[in-house]
């Protein structure tokens, strides 16, 4: 795995060094390892050091919230999704079976984007009782698992085993969890009926949910919603980085410039 | 004479009133805003810079837009602090994308190739940037900047192109690279 991290980087970096933000994971003072996890992810520091230490934190003990979270092991889980080193891959299951919600949510997202196939079974554990067993947790702002978080993740994966049990959440109560569906479905099928759903989902009332659709949007990379995501009434960032998406699926689907990335780029330049 | 004082006066009214809806946090108004102000031109640019909302950014990111679209010349030095210093991506993309596009040839000759230096100067810092949209915008500004200026900055893109990894960033590079190849072989 090549480094990110280079010299460059360091005039960026707020104050700490990559020596003292790993030491600081050890730190007795617990917001300083909380700071350190958060910013190793943040600069992108995926040196042997920093991993190591990172995947060490996803067994800490020590900081804990009132409820009984882990918030240093949710911010190295989420660092750990950033710095691309497929070590981190074992801890991060572990983690899905973490007593913490935002530790499983954040370890889903990760594994997601550390492109890691063998997580794909305790992913689709996640799922197990489907949407009956989909309800929210009472008194907590969250469902009993981070049902959007794993599935887009087993999307991501291209789990094509996981489709029978991803396909009833076409139809869960909460939008986003319909939006992770319809995304890892279009991901996993390529049915274009998917990618228009979350077309259709950029005309919604609620803003948070025309972010995510655009999110999504950018996520499988669907080319017949330019148009639509660069007119869509959301923040110019949240239209770029959705454009973004696109583009590098292009890219990556031929090697040269073809006129859809270009005509993707007119969109992205008056969108500055 | 009266009748011009009048028309000028409400003219100006009319600028201020237009600049106010920018900050309004409707982005539907602040549109149509930008349009009218666009529209207006030259007349804009000082109230333009005049009443930049230091605490507003989305509504400095639409007055900034304007300005890149009037492309008065006046604007360049709140285009150079905005790109280099703002602390909104939004604000910076945009003045970065105007620097490309003022028309220079409203300035004296002599002048010329020292104010577009400076404009290179700040999109060749913050081409280095961490965010990758200040980056996309920094071509896009560059780009604009090999076309209507005297520079002769073709070179940049492949320096560029050498160190940077973001593959949307890539693309436009290729992008400005092939443009600006065709156009200097017509």
């Amino acid at each position: 795995m090549q480094s990110n991290w280079s010299q460059d980087s360091a005039a960026e970096t707020q104050g700490l060094t990559v020596e003292q933000a790993i030491a600081n994971l050890q730190s007795p003072d617990l917001s300083l390892r909380y700071y350190a996890a958060w910013w190793l992810g943040k600069f992108r520091v995926n040196t042997p050091a920093a991993v190591e230490a990172l995947i060490v934190a996803l067994e800490d003990e020590a900081d804990r919230t009132e409820l009984g979270g882990y918030p240093l092991r949710r911010n190295a889980a989420r660092a750990l999704g950033k710095l691309g080193d497929t070590q981190a891959v074992p801890g991060l299951i572990r983690c899905l079976a973490c007593d913490d919600y935002y530790v499983r949510e954040a370890a889903a997202q990760s594994l997601g984007m550390l492109d890691a196939p063998t997580a794909i079974p305790a992913l689709m554990e996640l799922l197990t009782g489907g949407v009956e067993a989909a309800v929210a947790i009472p008194g907590r702002p969250h469902l009993t698992q981070p049902y959007d978080s794993v599935i887009e993740a087993l999307g991501a994966l291209q789990a094509k085993q996981a489709i029978s049990l991803i396909q009833p959440f076409l139809e869960h109560p909460q939008a986003k969890v319909q939006y992770a569906a319809t995304r890892a479905m279009y991901q996993l099928t390529q049915q274009d009926s998917y990618g228009q759903r979350l077309m259709q989902a950029l005309e919604g009332n609620d803003l948070q949910l025309r972010r995510t659709a655009l999110s999504d949007l950018g996520a499988i990379g669907y080319l017949p919603a330019r148009e639509a995501i660069a007119r869509c009434a959301v923040e110019n960032s949240f239209k770029l980085l959705a454009l973004k998406g696109l583009l590098e699926h292009q890219v990556k689907l031929h090697e040269t410039l073809t006129q859809d990335a270009i005509q993707v780029m007119n969109l992205m330049d008056s969108l500055l | 004479a009266a009748v011009k004082d009048l028309a000028s006066a409400e003219v100006a009214a009319g600028i201020s009133t237009l600049i106010a809806v920018l900050g309004y946090n409707n982005p539907t108004a602040a549109a149509a805003a930008v349009q009218g102000l666009i529209q207006i031109g030259s007349l804009a640019v000082q109230p333009l810079i005049a009443q930049l909302d230091d605490y507003n950014y989305g509504a400095r990111a639409y007055a900034i837009r304007a300005l890149a679209a009037i492309a008065d010349p006046r604007a360049l030095d709140i285009l150079l602090a905005s790109a280099a210093t703002d602390f909104a991506p939004s604000v910076r993309r945009a003045a970065a994308k105007g620097l490309g596009a003022l028309r220079w040839s409203e300035l004296a000759t002599n002048e010329r190739s020292t104010v577009q230096t400076k404009a290179l100067e700040t999109l060749e810092l913050i081409i280095k940037d961490a965010d990758w949209s200040i980056r996309y915008a920094a071509v896009v500004g560059l780009q604009g900047l090999a076309t209507t200026s005297e520079l002769q900055i073709q070179d940049k893109f492949a320096q560029i192109l050498a160190t940077e990894k973001d593959a949307a960033v890539r693309s436009r590079v290729q992008l400005a690279q092939s443009q600006l190849f065709r156009t200097t072989s017509d």
